[in-house]
């Protein structure tokens, strides 16, 4: 008879009974900008997905603010109608009678002070019949221009506090400002309302399977971690490819770009994955020390017209549909300089990466959907071969497929088959898409679960965002005093000068 | 693509798996384990689809090990192996090979599976129905890594569930444990909070339920509290109740879907806790193939109570003593199974 207790004091808990999973305490999650597409396609089937997988403590409550004139039945009609069209588990009624239970909603404007009431009386309302105990996420679904006036408002009505034990958290959404400066006051903003700690910032890379896989990749294995050098290295390739244009989002994107909406968090987000030292431990401080450390010792080259390139999607045929060119979208600038693609070249500056470029690429309109971070390899120095059996040999790369068709593939070279030698490049592939899809959470199941657990390891700290935009806002800089964005026929994969930029240091972009 | 093998050898079943895999255009595969499901006729639709539906999220070598003695003894003489190898859409993401022992063969199935096995991936064993007495001995388990069992199908569930503890070694599981994972981790929720002392615990459930008694058992090993074993009329597991001096710690599942949890000083809240179909029993087990400890505690710490009391071990007591329920559950038929298995234990 054992009658030893968890760390924790809960008898019941045991590190070696790895079949319970993580509950999140009770809690309730207030989304503001509840009937956004991000809300209805992405957070509330993440929601009741979480309460189907048993994840949610009884008694969750979600809570819905914004203008519409809506009541609680409205709401909860609305979150059951999204669930049903998009969530990844299918419908199950029980698990609806708990969830529609926690359903509320708030009617109001972002400065409205009886709102706000409402939502505390809301809250209050919530402890009682819910037993959520007074801990609450607001998640602030809105344009980052509200991101003061909500705050504020959540301070003003005593909202951001909890008592006792209880905590309160934000959640905020990309972007992260404009530029340093912007990204500073931002977070100036934030944490004059919340402790730094109690603020997640949310980069649904970070939530997907696959990133996350790549700790396992580099971390849990022998055979990658002796090559992965500068011994070995040649470069590395990260690409993040969308085959959809703007949309409806011109609004939204003209200005920004394709660098500060892709680069600066993502991509530089994957290279730190990619290229940090092994952390002491996977506790986030741990974790953010090394992603801090490598992405300090990230180096702009001199030649910054050189090795960047900014392009524009232009009028063309693509994947058997005719496409506007970006400067004829509705509402976008005829004269518009923004960004469509860009390309970076970027070098890190330690033992194990000095002289090992690493090439960022991102673009809207491009050859098909894609992500993946390519680590290429040098050649062998020498080669036993007669001449031209070789010829075919490329590079070895190691090609980690974030999305879609997840997956790592290892590309290597190998004879043909015949009596004459001949090497030829083939690959060996590991699948994760085609076998794992069905049941892999997603992204934000896994973000918004660890949110309710306090759990800070997915999630970018400010100063990793405030870094990253120092990476970027020289090159932006550059760009707004040096010339115009290229043109690139749509759907092909970027500008001539981005195949330039990489023919000059002898290398070529990978087809993804 | 499925292929008809009759009177064949492991060797040429290897060969018909390369084959159909080449014809349907996919050589490389990405399978993770082998499962060996050991059945008869009668069950092996279900269990296979079930494994099937499994293999969604671990892609797995599927070999469905169907024993077929004969009735003659001129049946009984011969033997003769007959296989049906499915590859793709028929199979879900893996690979299934249908293997049919005539005769003597029965006997040797080992022989058959070994060759079958996938080269340097982990082996599940899983027996929906009559698993052998020791399943870490038995020839086929013992390839295995991880042997899955389910004594809800035994005859004598209870009994069954003594002899997984006296043969308990690393890589056992049962479904009836894999069953209570859910109110294992609700009620490892509800304790998360503050609360005052469990000093005893009752726990409601079928007649004929092992979950009941391995979740009775359970909360006996950690709390160290006396616990009561109730028997309703199900669905499963019915209510499982903590006692604490501010009052009780309840989770009430009368309708096999929804329950009910109250706790001290908060209001009551609905729970979804829906008694899961076998293919996501399957695919939980198949998550972690590391021997699983705390069943082995769970299972063990009752297994002297179930001897030492045939009709059943209706209140655990942390020391050890076992006090007769009011309502027992025994019939002739289970007393006289576990007062034979007390005599042969002793």
């Amino acid at each position: 008879m054992s009658t030893q207790t968890s760390p924790e004091g809960n008898p019941l808990r045991d590190p070696l009974d790895r079949r319970l999973p993580r509950i999140a305490g009770p809690s309730g999650l207030v989304i503001f900008g509840v009937t956004g597409d991000l809300s209805r396609k992405k957070l509330m089937p993440a929601v009741y997905d979480l309460a189907n997988r048993g994840l949610l403590p009884p008694g969750f409550a979600l809570v819905g603010f914004a203008r519409r004139q809506w009541e609680n039945e409205d709401f909860a009609q609305e979150v059951h109608d999204a669930v049903k069209e998009h969530a990844r588990t299918p419908f199950r009624e029980e698990v609806w009678q708990q969830l529609a239970e926690g359903c509320r909603f708030v009617q109001g404007d972002f400065d409205d002070d009886t709102a706000f009431e409402t939502l505390k009386a809301t809250i209050e309302e919530l402890d009682k019949a819910r037993g959520t105990g007074g801990n609450f996420a607001f998640y602030l679904s809105v344009p980052p221009k509200f991101f003061p006036n909500v705050v504020q408002q959540l301070k003003k009505h005593g909202l951001s506090e909890g008592t006792g034990d209880s905590w309160r958290r934000a959640v905020i959404e990309k972007p992260f400002g404009h530029d340093l400066a912007s990204a500073q006051q931002l977070n100036q903003i934030v944490h004059e309302v919340f402790p730094p700690n109690e603020v997640f910032r949310i980069d649904h890379y970070l939530g997907k399977e696959t990133v996350q896989n790549i700790l396992a990749l580099r971390f849990a294995n022998t055979m990658y971690e002796p090559i992965w050098n500068r011994s070995y290295v040649d470069h590395v390739q990260i690409t993040m490819a969308e085959d959809i244009g703007i949309g409806g989002r011109a609004g939204y994107y003209d200005g920004i770009g394709a660098a500060r909406d892709v680069i600066q968090n993502h991509l530089l987000q994957l290279l730190a994955l990619t290229a940090m030292e092994e952390p002491g431990s996977f506790h986030p401080k741990a974790l953010t020390a090394e992603k801090l450390k490598v992405l300090s010792a990230v180096v702009l080259p001199d030649d910054l017209g050189k090795n960047t390139v900014r392009g524009q999607y232009a009028h063309a045929w693509q994947g058997g549909e005719e496409v506007l060119g970006y400067l004829e979208e509705d509402g976008i600038d005829p004269k518009s300089k923004t960004d469509t693609y860009a390309a970076v070249k970027l070098e890190i500056n330690n033992r194990r990466w000095a002289g090992v470029p690493f090439y960022l690429r991102t673009g809207k309109r491009l050859g098909r959907r894609v992500t993946e971070i390519a680590v290429v390899f040098k050649r062998a120095p020498y080669l036993p071969f007669e001449s031209g059996a070789t010829e075919e040999l490329g590079q070895n790369a190691l090609v980690i497929r974030v999305q879609p068709d997840e997956g790592v593939t290892v590309r290597f070279g190998s004879k043909v088959p015949g009596t004459s030698t001949e090497v030829r490049d083939v690959t060996m592939d590991f699948a994760y898409g085609e076998s794992f899809t069905e049941s892999s959470p997603e992204a934000y199941e896994r973000l918004i679960l660890d949110v309710l657990l306090g759990d800070a390891n997915l999630f970018p700290r400010h100063q990793e965002v405030e870094i990253s935009w120092t990476i970027l806002d020289p090159i932006e800089e550059y760009w707004d005093k040096h010339g115009k964005p290229a043109q690139y026929a749509s759907g092909t994969w970027g500008p001539a000068e981005a195949d330039e930029m990489l023919a000059r240091d002898g290398r070529s972009w990978r087809r993804p | 693509m499925k292929i008809d093998l009759t009177d064949t050898t492991s060797s040429k079943i290897n060969a018909g798996l390369i084959q159909a895999r080449r014809a349907i255009g996919t050589p490389a595969v990405g399978m993770v384990l082998t499962l060996v499901i050991v059945t008869d006729e009668g069950s092996a639709y279900d269990s296979l689809k079930a494994a099937t539906e499994a293999s969604k999220e671990h892609p797995s070598r599927i070999l469905v090990v169907v024993k077929r003695p004969g009735r003659s003894p001129r049946d009984r003489a011969m033997a003769r192996l007959d296989a049906e190898v499915l590859v793709g859409s028929e199979a879900g993401t893996g690979e299934t090979v249908m293997l049919r022992l005539h005769g003597e063969l029965a006997n040797h199935a080992e022989s058959v599976v070994l060759p079958l096995l996938l080269p340097d991936a982990p082996v599940v064993v899983w027996w929906p129905d009559d698993a052998p007495p020791n399943a870490a001995e038995d020839p086929l388990g013992r390839l295995a890594q991880r042997r899955i069992t389910d004594s809800s199908a035994a005859e004598d569930p209870v009994a069954a569930l003594g002899h997984r503890a006296e043969s308990y070694s690393p890589g056992d599981t049962d479904l009836a444990w894999t069953r209570i994972t859910p109110w294992r981790s609700m009620l490892a929720a509800a304790l998360d909070q503050k609360h005052s002392k469990i000093t005893e615990a009752v726990v409601d459930g079928e007649a004929y339920n092992p979950s009941t008694e391995l979740l009775a058992l359970w909360l006996a090993d950690r709390l160290g509290v006396p616990v009561e074993r109730r028997v309703s009329d199900g669905p499963g597991i019915t209510a499982t109740r903590l006692s604490t001096a501010d009052g009780d710690i309840c989770l009430d599942r009368a309708d096999g879907r929804l329950a009910e949890l109250a706790m001290p000083g908060q209001p009551d809240r609905h729970v979804a806790l829906k008694r899961r179909e076998t293919s996501e029993l399957i695919a939980e087990e198949l998550r972690r193939l590391d021997p699983d400890d705390i069943y082995r505690s769970t299972v063990q710490f009752g297994v002297k109570h179930l001897i030492s009391n045939p009709g059943g071990a209706e209140t655990v007591k942390p020391d050890g003593t076992v006090k007769p329920a009011d309502k027992a559950p025994a019939t002739p038929a289970k007393k006289a199974a576990a007062a034979k298995k007390a005599a042969n234990a002793k």
